[in-house]
Parts: C-alpha cells; sequence; structure tokens
C-alpha cells in the first residue's frame, strides 16, 4: 500500500528532504484482533503531519508503536540530517486526563519531577528553578511556573506539555489531539506556538485531530488513517477525497473542509 | 531511651517528673515517631486516591492478628510469640497481592479494594469466632491503647520512618507523574510497579503495628485527615508536604495530651484534632479561589 499517492514524492523513493522516518508495513495485533497493518507513511522535519480517523481507528495504537512502546511488525527507520539513521529522539504530549481542580500539584512540579530527580517536596534548587523557567519560555508560558495544573486552561495546560515535550529538543513531535478541551483563542496560539516550534527546531510535528475545519492552514499533510492508511497527501486531497467521505458517512459532498 | 527520659524530664508536665510514669513518657516518643510517618504517607494516599485501600489494609491487619492468635493457641513453636508479627507478614502480602492484582486486572480499583476487603474482614471473623471463639478478646484492637506501647515498638517504627523517608526521596516524583498523568509518565519510561509496592507495603507496616495503639477504627483517618487538610489550601507539594507534616505532629501532641488529662482514647482524640484542621483548611480554601 503506498502512501504518496497523491504526494508529489514519489512512493518508496526515500526522502527528498534532509531528515526523515519511514515506517514501512507496520502491523499491531492484540490478541487476534489486527489493529494496524500495512501502515507506511513518511515524517520530514520542518513538516506538520497531521493524523485523522475515526474513534478506534488506531491512532493511539500508531503513536505507542512509534514510540517504541508496542511490539510490531514492519520497520520504523529514522534517517538524521546529513543521512546518518539513528533512533530518533521523540517529545510526546498525551492526551490530558482531567485534573482534580484542588490537587496541589504546582506547573513546577509536574516539570521538574520529569526532568529531574531532585525530590519535588524540597525546595527547589535555583539552578532547576531557572530550567523549567527557560524550558517554559520555548512556549512563552514562564509566567504560568507557580500555578497548580488543575488551574490551568486547556490551551495553557496543552503549552505547559509541549515545553515538556521539548526538553531535550526531539527529532519528531508527537501529539494526541492538543486541539481538544482548548478554546478557539487557546487553538489559535497553540497552532501558532507549534509554527514556530517547526521552524526554530526544524523538527517534524505529527499530531491527531478531530477538528478537520482549520486542517488546510497549519498542516503540510493529511493521513486519514483505519486499520490502514487509506488516504494520505495534501489536506485539501485527502479531505475531497472518496475515502474521507466513506469514513465519515459523508454524502452530501465537501461537507466539511 | 535513657537520653529521651532525660530529654522529656525538662518538660513542664506533672508526668514529666523524673523516675515515673514512663508509659506516658514511651507514649510521646511513640507519637513523634509516628506521626510524621502518617503524615508522610497521608500526602500520597490522598494523592493516588488509595483512602480505601489503607483502610481495607486495616481490616486484613486485624485478621492477621487474629490467624497470629489461633496459631500461638495451636502450635507450640508460636506460643508466645506475638501475633503482631503474623500480622505484618499477612498484611504486607495483602497489599502486596492487591497492587499486583489491581495492575492486571481492568476493574475500578475501587472494586478491586472491595474485593479483598471484604474477603479479609470475613476471614478476620470467621477465624477470631472458629470453634466458637468469643470475639470480645480482640476489642481492644478496635479502640487501641497507646499507653501500651513498648520500646521495641518504636525503635521498629523509627526504621520504617526511615525507609519511608529514603523511598520519598527517590521516588516521589515518579509515584506522583504516575498519578497525576499516567500517560506522561509512561511515555517517559516510568514504570512505577515496584515503587508503589512499597510504598503499600510500607502503610501495610505502619497500619498493623500502630493498630494495637491508636485502634483500628480510626487508624486509616491518620492515613486520610492530614493529606486532605493539606490539600484544602496547599499550592505546590512543598506546602502540601509541610501543612500534612506539621498537621499530623500538632495533632498527635495535642490528642496524647487531651487523652492524658481527660482520659479518653488517644486515637480517637488525635483524629478529632485532625477533624478541626481540616475543617480550618477547608474554611480558608474559599479565599484562595
Amino acid at each position: 500500500m503506498s502512501v504518496h499517492k497523491h504526494d508529489d514524492l514519489p512512493a518508496g523513493a526515500g526522502c527528498s528532504r534532509a531528515c526523515c522516518l519511514r515506517a514501512e508495513g507496520l502491523g499491531v495485533t492484540a490478541g487476534d484482533q489486527v489493529i494496524l497493518h500495512d501502515v507506511d507513511f513518511h515524517l520530514h522535519c520542518g513538516e506538520i503531519t497531521a493524523l485523522i480517523g475515526p474513534n478506534g481507528a488506531g491512532k493511539s495504537t500508531l503513536f505507542k508503536t512509534v514510540l517504541g512502546q508496542l511490539p510490531h511488525t514492519g520497520t520504523i527507520d529514522f534517517q538524521q540530517a546529513g543521512g546518518k539513521h539513528t533512533r530518533p529522539l521523540i517529545g510526546y504530549v498525551p492526551q490530558s486526563p482531567s485534573f482534580d481542580r484542588g490537587d496541589p500539584v504546582s506547573v513546577l512540579d509536574l516539570f521538574s519531577a520529569s526532568i529531574d530527580h531532585w525530590p519535588v517536596f524540597l525546595p527547589t534548587p535555583r539552578r532547576l528553578r531557572a530550567r523549567v523557567s527557560e524550558c517554559l519560555s520555548r512556549v512563552h508560558a514562564e509566567a504560568l511556573i507557580d500555578k497548580r495544573i488543575g488551574a490551568l486552561s486547556g490551551g495553557e495546560l496543552q503549552r505547559v506539555l509541549l515545553a515538556m515535550a521539548l526538553e531535550p529538543v526531539p527529532h519528531i513531535l508527537i501529539l494526541d489531539e492538543p486541539l481538544s478541551g482548548v478554546d478557539i483563542e487557546g487553538e489559535k496560539q497553540l497552532l501558532d506556538m507549534l509554527d514556530e516550534v517547526r521552524t526554530q527546531y526544524d523538527l517534524s510535528i505529527l499530531l491527531s485531530t478531530h477538528d478537520f475545519a482549520t486542517l488546510e492552514e497549519y498542516a503540510d499533510k493529511v493521513i486519514l488513517l483505519q486499520s490502514t492508511v487509506l488516504e494520505a497527501g495534501k489536506p485539501a486531497q485527502v479531505l475531497s477525497s472518496q475515502a474521507f467521505r466513506d469514513v465519515f458517512h459523508l454524502t452530501l459532498g465537501r461537507g466539511v473542509g | 531511651m535513657e537520653l529521651w527520659y532525660a530529654i522529656v524530664d525538662l518538660l513542664p508536665f506533672d508526668w514529666a517528673q523524673p523516675g515515673s510514669m514512663y508509659f506516658m513518657k514511651n507514649a510521646l516518643l511513640a507519637v513523634l515517631v509516628i506521626s510524621p510517618l502518617f503524615g508522610l504517607l497521608s500526602t500520597m494516599v490522598v494523592e493516588s486516591r488509595m483512602s480505601f485501600f489503607s483502610d481495607a489494609l486495616g481490616h486484613s491487619a486485624f485478621t492477621g492478628i487474629a490467624i497470629g492468635t489461633l496459631l500461638s493457641a495451636a502450635w507450640k513453636t508460636f506460643s508466645g510469640a506475638d501475633p503482631m508479627w503474623v500480622a505484618v507478614l499477612f498484611a504486607v502480602g495483602f497489599a502486596l497481592l492487591f497492587t499486583y492484582v489491581r495492575r492486571k486486572t481492568s476493574l475500578a480499583s475501587d472494586t478491586v479494594i472491595g474485593v479483598f476487603s471484604s474477603t479479609a474482614v470475613a476471614l478476620g471473623i470467621f477465624l477470631a469466632t472458629f470453634g466458637g471463639g468469643s470475639f470480645t478478646k480482640y476489642n481492644a484492637l478496635l479502640i487501641g491503647d497507646i499507653l501500651s506501647v513498648e520500646p521495641g515498638k518504636i525503635g521498629l517504627m523509627a526504621l520504617i520512618l526511615v525507609v519511608v523517608i529514603v523511598l520519598w526521596v527517590r521516588s516521589f516524583n515518579q509515584l506522583m507523574l504516575a498519578s497525576v498523568h499516567p500517560a506522561l509518565a509512561d511515555s517517559r519510561g516510568i514504570r512505577v510497579f515496584w515503587q508503589e509496592a512499597v510504598f503499600s507495603a510500607a502503610i501495610a507496616v505502619v497500619v498493623t503495628v500502630t493498630m494495637t495503639w491508636v485502634g483500628l477504627l480510626v487508624i486509616n483517618s491518620l492515613l486520610v485527615l492530614p493529606g486532605a487538610a493539606a490539600r484544602n489550601v496547599a499550592r505546590n507539594m512543598k506546602q502540601y508536604h509541610l501543612i500534612s507534616l506539621l498537621s499530623a505532629l500538632a495533632a498527635g501532641i495535642a490528642g496524647l495530651l487531651t487523652s492524658y488529662y481527660i482520659g479518653s482514647s488517644a486515637g480517637a482524640s488525635i483524629t478529632l484534632y485532625l477533624a478541626i484542621f481540616f475543617a480550618v483548611t477547608f474554611c480558608f480554601r474559599k479565599q484562595r479561589l
């Protein structure tokens, strides 16, 4: 199954860009249930790729596979700029649970617990606080450092989690439905942030979303997944494809996008 | 202990006079050791929503004591042995098995706890009344008596306090991440099974050993109230720990003194002080938001 049906890159011809993650023939099964099969795709640095598909299509499973958390068939190959093949460093922004509003966990607590061994219940050393503040400044969130995570808005929380995924700066950034639970203002801020991050660090971004209306504004490529890749290419191509209409049961032409 | 008695002798209380009332001096030392322990464990019990679990552990500790009592009556080898040791073993086994089952099943945590808790209680009552035995001899466990504390047990609790502090310094960050944001912890490769196992085993030992001092009926409140009170007002983990520790310590000392002067149960008095702290912090909570 070729992914680049509608892309300007020839299928299977390797990457024309400087760095690239190539997944070929990925398959994941749980028991005798096939969750993913024959999944092929490429991620290029500096590009935002949106993963769409109905619930249960295997989006989260695909993320876990790329993160190396699941046994799978097929290959994932990563080639750095300059052609060196290495294990990619992946930053991951998971979908967030709703926190207990009274949870006495500050942004500083959450952040330092995940990047450092210093116990969070002891007074924070100045160097650690400075490091967290610097990381937060990458997403213009240094003002949130002493806020409790339960008091953050959806967009603020996503920015904090994004800052955590950017420490250390990864090759590939994966975001699991970053726009759900975020209001319109927060969505715009977050997308601007991703745009800034991608140009500044030249990394590839893979995110899943159910919001098709803004896809064309920010995504370079869209992958439509339902246990395998049904369609991949430019947003307009995928959104107008028959496969897209079939999957989302849209009978009246271009209802979305 | 001599050093401790020498220090207490300096206090301006009538029971603090040199050469007398050792039971009260032991009890004060015991309170000074166990209340920070409860304060510390409480932060995590509340944070990871395990208050129902610690309650279940109290029940399993009772069952352990029933088993220990039965063993010492049945076999010569065990006669004279303190049933508490059997109870500690039983409770630790219970805690580890629970941690394991909770990991392996898709059932909700409170359902798993319910299964374990009711089984433990049923087994305890079954064994306690085995062969027409009377339950009354276990009544003391329900209320507890802190004045019965022995120096050896205080040493044991001090040792546990050290172990828990080491566990906290090494593992608290990971335990916190895993409970606050499981998906994030997962993506960072954090596997907390063993830390959780040690943590619940520590609760098991603390609950079992102190049950005879504090009383089964109120022991769980010591694991829940300090953290709950601190949660009302704390804005971060430092404040949370500090307030939890201080309220446990203050309530421990105040409860012991109250029980001495008016003759009430120490465990119940400490719990009531903690409940007052909770009420006070609850009132301040409104102003924060």
